[in-house]
This record gives structure tokens, C-alpha cells and sequence, in this order.
């Protein structure tokens, strides 16, 4: 029972992922990746971290999607990129991606290593709350600053075209 | 018979519980679409719907007439005709996400349901035992993830109808659903800060929120977090009314400028879909409010469920306490959902920029201060007890 669920959220995942690559529409990649976030929390809840599956459904699927299909319905970018979908450029990109994937699968299958030991019981709150606050209180709060200067940015900029229309 | 029950096979029960959540969920939905239209009319000074009946209930003498004037049969007459009419399909839209947009507005609507608990009974040790389809430890953090999903069949739906009113529908739902989703999180974190001990097991139960009001802890004798966090609950009902588009925040749909919002072009069942959702949302939001505020099944402040059990001597009848505990809860609930309806024509609705204005300027920045308040009073007296 749980093998053939955990077949079928990882298809549905990988499935939907590919679609957000593939599809044209802006909407239907949008839906797809929501259901890809939703596919990665069933597997989360498979490893008895409904925290985790809650909160990535809270934060990706509940707010992420949300305003990129915001965005997406505000330029109304329908039809997509009128280029061609495959160019030279393309092939390149392709190799690149290829090789760093091939890389990546080898040098985990040489010197990935699982952890001796796996705790018995999912992590609760405290255990992350504890994590967040002491080990990896500096990434989360530069990742925090980090989005922080690129919405100001963004600010900004929008402003000043602001102000310059309203010049004319 | 109660071997049966335990003797079934667990994926099979889960289904008889939550067919039986749904059979009451659905059926409450419904009929607030009526009692809608009844206490608008009460609160305006109208009879209301007090026409339809069946024929055969006319020959019952005072009741056939009295729910006549009352306007139940009208539910029914309301239910065929949404079924039965036709079924419009406008040639602009895009078909696939059109159609798919009311279902996918039952979906969360009808799941937050399940962890969310609506009673409880006494077990032969005294101890409080919840009635609920699945007790998960992230509780609260459940309905809201669960719930942040309705605000997809919104934004398709007006994306899909491919016609001006509904697309700025959805455009306004998914800003103001967002805006309000951050004070309504941020509004219950002291509630959690409070019932979380140093050293017992860290909780977002909202079972764990209705012992604090029940009297289990001394020196707390049931008292309802409402008294303790006046500002909590009144920024919570606030976005809860933002959060469930009901006037005065139902810009989405706000028929005075954008004609219906979102649901414009939908027509017939596919339109009665999104009200059942909207209902649905309703009275769930008003069970959470209840359950973290009101004491939930608690019949009134200061004196839990324990007690009247104790008092009228029912200890040794689970069945019956657990009806009890039901019946309370659900008497909240439609006095919350009441109370949605009473607000609806009482406070005019806002405009787009004030609701943008309430919602960051107003609500974000006081339920901050009222989180920063909390958490260093309560830290504070744990320190000092």
C-alpha cells in the first residue's frame, strides 16, 4: 500500500513538474505546478511530517501559486512566447543541464551516504522551531533579507516609471 | 452494534464518517442559503419567502401553514430549480478550468471539515474525549493550508469565464484573500503561545484549546480565551469575514459594480456549487472561531461540559454527552453563521481601497503588537509561576 502510493504521488509530481516545463499557457503551467506542490506534500505526509506537508501546502500551494497566477492574469500572457520553442540555444541548455544532472547522480551514487541511524519518531514542532531559531537562525534570516531587498527593488523601480509618466 | 463499527475495516469507516460529516455539512449549507434570504427579510422588515408549499403539508392543521410562513419548503423549490434549469455554457469561456472551477470549490471546502472537531464525550476514566474524523497534531495549521486552496476555483473561474466583471473578480480575491490570510494567522499565535507549557509536548491542536477553556488546569476554571484575548478574536473575525467573502468585505463578487464578481457567467447548478462552498467555508470558520474563542462545546463560560455532566449525572452515558457536546457546538455555530447574516445588512460594504487599507494598515500591524503584547506577558508569568 504505501509503495504503490509513493509510485503514484512521485508520478503525479514528476508528471506535473514536467508539464509546468512543457506547457505554453502560463494558467495551465501555473495549475500544474500547484498540483507538483501538491503531489511533494503527499510525499511529505508518507514520511510522517504533516508538519512539513502543511506548511509547504500553506506557504507554496496556499500563497506562491496564488500571486503567480496574479501576476500571470495581470500582464494577460496568454499565448505564451511567440518565439520558437526550440532553438540552438536550446540544445546547449539541454547538454548543460544533462551533464550537471549526470554529475550530480554520480557523485551522489560514489559518496551519498544515508545517516546511520534515522530518528524513530517525525521531528515536531519544537524540534524545528529549535532548528530555526539557533542552528539555522542565520540562513533563514539572510534568505529573509535577501527577498526583502528584491521586493524593495521592485518598489523602487515601479515607482520611478511611476513618476516619470506622470511627468509628461 | 458498536462491535461492528470498531470491526470494520479503518479506510472503510473513515468513509461511513466523513459520508456522515458531509450529510450534515451539505444540508447546513443548504439551508443557509434560506435563512439568508429569511433574516435578510427579518432584518428588513419583510415577510420573506412564505409561499411555497406542498401540497399534502397544506392539510396539516397550524404546522403544514406555520412552516409555510417560515419558508422551509422554499429550500426545496430553491434545490429543483437549480437543478433542473438549464445549464448555460457561454461560447467564450475556456471549458476545461469553467467546469472545473466549482468542483474544485467543494474540495477544501469539504475537507477542513475533517479536522476539525465538533464534540466530544466523557470516557469511563472522566477523561474529555473529541469527536472528530482525524485528530492530527498539526490541527489549526490543517483547516488553514486546507482552506488557503478555496481561493483557487475563485481566480479560475473568473480567469475562465473570459469576460471583463468576473476576471476583476478574481483579480480583487486573490490580492484580498492573501492580505487577510496573514492577519488571521498572525492573530491566533498568542492562543498558542498560552495553551503551549514549557515541557509538555508543543501542539496546534485545537482539541488542546478547548481543554484550556473546559477547567482542566487549575486556576483557569473555564474560562473562555475570549475574556483573555479580547483583540485575538475580534482581528480573527474580522479577516474570517474577508477570508469567507462575506459582506462587507465581498469585494469578489460585490454585484454593485462588478454585477456578480466571479460567477457572472455561471448559471444553474455549476452557481449553487460555489454558494454551497461559500456556506461551507461559513461554517467552518465559524466552528474554528468558536472552538479557539468560545469555549466550544463548553455550554458557558465558567462552567465546562465536566461539570454539567457531573450535575445532571450522565457519566456513564458517552452516546448521550457526546450528543450534548454536538448540539452546544452546533447552536455556536449557527449563531456565529447568524451573526455572518446580521453584519451583512448592517455594515455597508467597503470599498476595494479600504479594504486594502483595513487589511494591511489596520489589521497586519495590530495583530503584530498584539502578538508582541502576549508573548511578553505570558512569558513573564511563566517565568513568575
Amino acid at each position: 500500500m504505501a509503495d504503490f502510493l509513493f509510485y503514484l504521488f512521485a508520478f503525479l509530481t514528476v508528471l506535473a513538474a514536467m508539464g509546468v516545463v512543457v506547457n505554453r499557457n502560463a494558467v495551465n503551467a501555473a495549475m500544474c505546478l500547484l498540483l507538483s506542490f501538491a503531489g511533494v506534500a503527499a510525499l511529505f505526509t508518507m514520511l510522517d511530517s504533516g508538519l512539513l506537508a502543511f506548511v509547504f501546502l500553506l506557504v507554496y500551494a496556499g500563497a506562491v501559486v496564488v500571486l503567480f497566477l496574479f501576476v500571470v492574469m495581470l500582464l494577460d500572457v496568454q499565448g505564451g512566447d511567440p518565439r520558437k520553442p526550440y532553438q540552438p540555444i536550446t540544445a546547449a541548455a539541454a547538454g548543460v543541464a544533462l551533464a550537471l544532472l549526470t554529475t550530480g547522480l554520480l557523485s551522489l551514487a560514489e559518496r551519498g551516504r544515508l545517516p546511520g541511524s534515522v530518528p524513530a519518531a517525525a521531528p515536531g514542532f519544537k524540534e524545528f522551531a529549535a532548528r530555526l531559531f539557533t542552528t539555522y537562525l542565520l540562513p533563514v534570516e539572510v534568505t529573509g533579507f535577501l527577498l526583502l531587498i528584491a521586493m524593495l527593488g521592485v518598489v523602487v523601480l515601479s515607482k520611478r516609471l511611476e513618476t516619470r509618466g506622470a511627468v509628461k | 452494534m458498536t462491535e461492528f463499527f470498531a470491526n470494520l475495516h479503518p479506510v472503510i469507516l473513515g468513509l461511513l464518517k466523513g459520508l456522515a460529516v458531509i450529510c450534515v455539512i451539505f444540508p447546513i449549507a443548504g439551508a443557509c442559503s434560506m435563512a439568508e434570504r429569511k433574516v435578510s427579510a427579518w432584518l428588513q422588515g419583510r415577510y420573506g419567502p412564505n409561499r411555497v408549499i406542498v401540497p399534502w403539508f397544506a392539510w396539516i392543521p397550524f404546522l403544514g401553514r406555520g412552516l409555510q410562513r417560515l419558508g422551509v419548503f422554499n429550500l426545496l423549490a430553491d434545490g429543483g430549480k437549480l437543478l433542473f434549469k438549464e445549464d448555460p455554457l457561454p461560447g467564450h469561456v475556456n471549458k476545461f478550468y469553467f467546469m472545473i472551477a466549482p468542483g474544485i470549490a467543494m474540495i477544501p471546502a469539504f475537507t477542513t471539515v475533517a479536522v476539525v472537531p465538533f464534540g466530544a464525550y466523557l470516557d469511563a476514566a472522566g477523561r474529555v474525549v473529541p469527536l472528530m474524523l482525524a485528530n492530527v497534531d498539526v490541527g489549526l495549521l490543517a483547516v488553514f493550508a486546507i482552506a488557503s486552496l478555496g481561493i483557487y476555483s475563485m481566480i479560475l473561474a473568473g480567469w475562465a469565464s473570459n469576460s471583463k466583471y468576473p476576471f476583476l473578480g478574481s483579480v480583487r480575491a486573490s490580492a484580498q484573500l492573501i492580505s487577510y490570510e496573514l492577519s488571521l494567522t498572525i492573530s491566533v499565535l498568542p492562543v498558542f503561545l498560552l495553551i503551549n507549557r514549557p515541557g509538555m509536548p508543543a501542539t496546534l491542536s485545537l482539541v488542546e484549546v478547548v481543554q484550556q477553556q473546559s477547567g482542566v488546569f487549575p486556576s483557569w476554571h473555564g474560562l473562555w480565551l475570549v475574556f483573555v484575548m479580547p483583540v485575538s478574536a475580534l482581528i480573527f473575525l474580522v479577516a474570517l469575514f474577508a477570508e469567507t467573502n462575506r459582506l462587507p468585505f465581498d469585494m469578489i463578487e460585490s454585484e454593485a459594480d462588478l454585477v456578480g464578481g466571479f460567477h457572472t457567467e455561471y448559471g444553474s447548478f455549476k452557481w449553487s456549487l460555489f454558494f454551497v462552498a461559500e456556506y461551507s467555508h461559513m461554517t467552518v470558520g465559524s466552528g474554528v472561531f468558536v472552538l479557539l474563542f468560545f469555549g466550544g462545546w463548553n455550554p458557558l463560560p465558567w462552567v465546562p461540559l465536566a461539570t454539567v455532566v457531573h450535575w445532571l449525572g450522565l457519566q456513564g452515558w458517552p452516546v448521550l454527552v457526546g450528543a450534548i457536546s454536538i448540539v452546544i457546538f452546533l447552536a455556536k455555530v449557527l449563531f456565529m453563521i447568524f451573526f455572518f447574516m446580521w453584519v451583512r445588512w448592517t455594515v455597508p460594504r467597503f470599498r476595494y481601497d479600504q479594504v486594502m487599507r483595513i487589511g494591511w494598515r489596520g489589521l497586519l500591524p495590530l495583530s503584530l503588537l498584539n502578538l508582541v503584547v502576549y508573548a511578553l506577558v505570558i512569558a513573564l508569568l511563566q517565568k513568575a509561576g
